[in-house]
């Protein structure tokens, strides 16, 4: 009996740290959605500023478009306290996030006025692409610079 | 016996001295070079990276043009605390001369004549050129002074020991180019002084023996995190395999080749590194795909 009830216990223990690890899953994957939809999106203009692809008006004005859509998302719904790295796998999101929530709301507005100039010229011809570049690299570093976890 | 042993430890004492002795500039070698240039001495201070150290932790914007120091720097031998080098008369380096300025930068030595802890790295700062050193310390007085004092370093014995890093300097600060030759070409002279010299990239990218010396034997072959906590990537061609435009771009606006931006302290290199013209980024790019390959029958080792 005695034995029993230390199985039960060591189990529920051990599935109570995994469901903990589970737990944010969804956030996580979510998160990461975002980051590789702006990613992707970046990837076009930028390969139009550095000449690798021909500049191309309409494609340059959707991916402008989409980055700053997805810069709209509600951050607080992606980030819930305890989602970090240290306590989940799959995830560089530092424990900063959840200390110092004014600070990374910040950085995330500074990307949603990068991303809606983007939106707004990035299509107006190529000469546009290098701020508007320049003006997204420098919020994507910021943020990352204090609430990632270098890998 | 004694008769013996005692001359020698006194001659082994009295090279040890002279060994570890601080040096220095001659006394007006650097008053002599005139007609310093702020604006020249700028593109060094931001090529050299020194607000990125010296700027008050967590400051941001113009706030990280005021060295007032303070961020700290752990490593395996206790943890460093950059001071304040604003030109503050009494906490800063106000009361400083540029002979003061060249000797920090090309020795190590402080004005007083000790040694400074490695975590300043004097042993890339040791290849800059004269002239830069001037236009340099005429830019450095033009920014706003800190009266926040310096916080000491947090370092244990034996390492507490000054005279000891005269020692260290014996053995790893070295005056030659690890790329060497005359013949490089301007570009990758250019990149060579940007990236061994000023940028200092090595300090970070190349791995440390056991006394903290770089291994000038893996050059840029990457290097576990001096925080303890993950490592910093290699970037020798066989590693980096980024293509020269990509390099200049990631410099320029923070962007790898798959659009993941820069993070960590490297964010802050990369804040520099976009302000420099192009052809610096390029040289610094074509300097890293023209580095040996650890292990390879060109490098000897």
């Amino acid at each position: 009996m005695k034995k029993f009830v230390a199985i039960v216990a060591a189990t529920a223990i051990l599935g109570g740290s995994s469901a903990i690890a589970q737990e944010y899953k969804n956030q996580i994957k979510a998160r990461q959605g975002v980051m590789w939809t702006i990613s992707l999106n970046l990837g076009t203009l930028g390969a139009m500023a550095k000449g690798e692809m021909e500049y191309d008006a309409d494609k340059a004005a959707a991916a402008g478009r989409s980055i700053h859509g997805v810069s709209m998302v509600h951050l607080a719904t992606l980030f819930p306290e305890g989602s970090d790295g240290g306590m989940n796998d799959g995830t560089t999101a530092k424990d900063t996030i959840f200390s110092d929530r004014a600070g990374f709301d910040e950085k995330w507005a500074a990307l949603g006025t990068a991303a809606e100039k983007a939106a707004a010229e990035a299509g107006t011809g190529k000469e546009a692409l290098g701020p508007v570049m320049g003006a997204l690299g420098g919020t994507c570093k910021a943020c990352h610079e204090t609430y990632r976890i270098p890998q | 016996m004694l008769k013996v042993l005692v001359p020698a430890v006194l001659v082994a004492a009295g090279i040890a001295w002279v060994v570890t002795a601080p040096k220095s500039v001659a006394e007006d070698e650097f008053v002599a070079i005139s007609g310093a240039e702020a604006d020249r001495g700028e593109v060094i201070f931001t090529a050299a990276g020194c607000a990125s150290c010296h700027h008050a932790p967590g400051a941001e914007g113009e706030a990280r043009l005021v060295l007032a120091g303070g961020q700290a720097f752990p490593s395996p031998f206790g943890t460093f605390k950059a001071p304040n080098i604003s030109p503050d008369p009494e906490h800063g380096i106000g009361g400083w001369e540029v002979r003061d300025l060249a000797n920090a930068l090309l020795h190590g030595v402080s004005p007083g004549g000790g040694h400074y802890y490695p975590a300043f790295p004097y042993t890339s700062y040791t290849h800059m050129a004269d002239r830069d050193i001037v236009d340099l310390w005429a830019y450095l007085q033009t920014l706003p002074a800190s009266s926040e004092p310096s916080v000491g370093h947090d370092v244990g014995f034996p390492f507490n020991i000054r005279r000891s890093l005269g020692g260290w300097k014996f053995l790893f600060l070295k005056d030659d180019w690890v790329m060497d030759g005359n013949d490089l070409g301007a570009e990758l002279t250019r990149g060579r002084y940007l990236v061994e010299a000023l940028g200092h990239c090595a300090e970070c990218h190349t791995p440390r023996n056991a006394l903290g010396g770089l291994d000038r034997g893996r050059w840029m072959a990457g290097a576990p995190d001096p925080s303890g906590k993950g490592t910093i990537p290699a970037l020798t061609p066989d590693k980096l395999t980024w293509s020269e435009t990509d390099i200049a771009y990631y410099l320029e606006t923070g962007f790898t080749p798959e659009f993941d931006s820069a993070g960590g302290h490297m964010a802050k290199v990369v804040t520099n590194t976009a302000k420099l013209e192009a052809e610096d980024r390029a040289a610094i790019a074509a300097y890293l795909k023209a580095l040996p390959v650890p292990g390879s029958p060109s490098t000897g080792y």
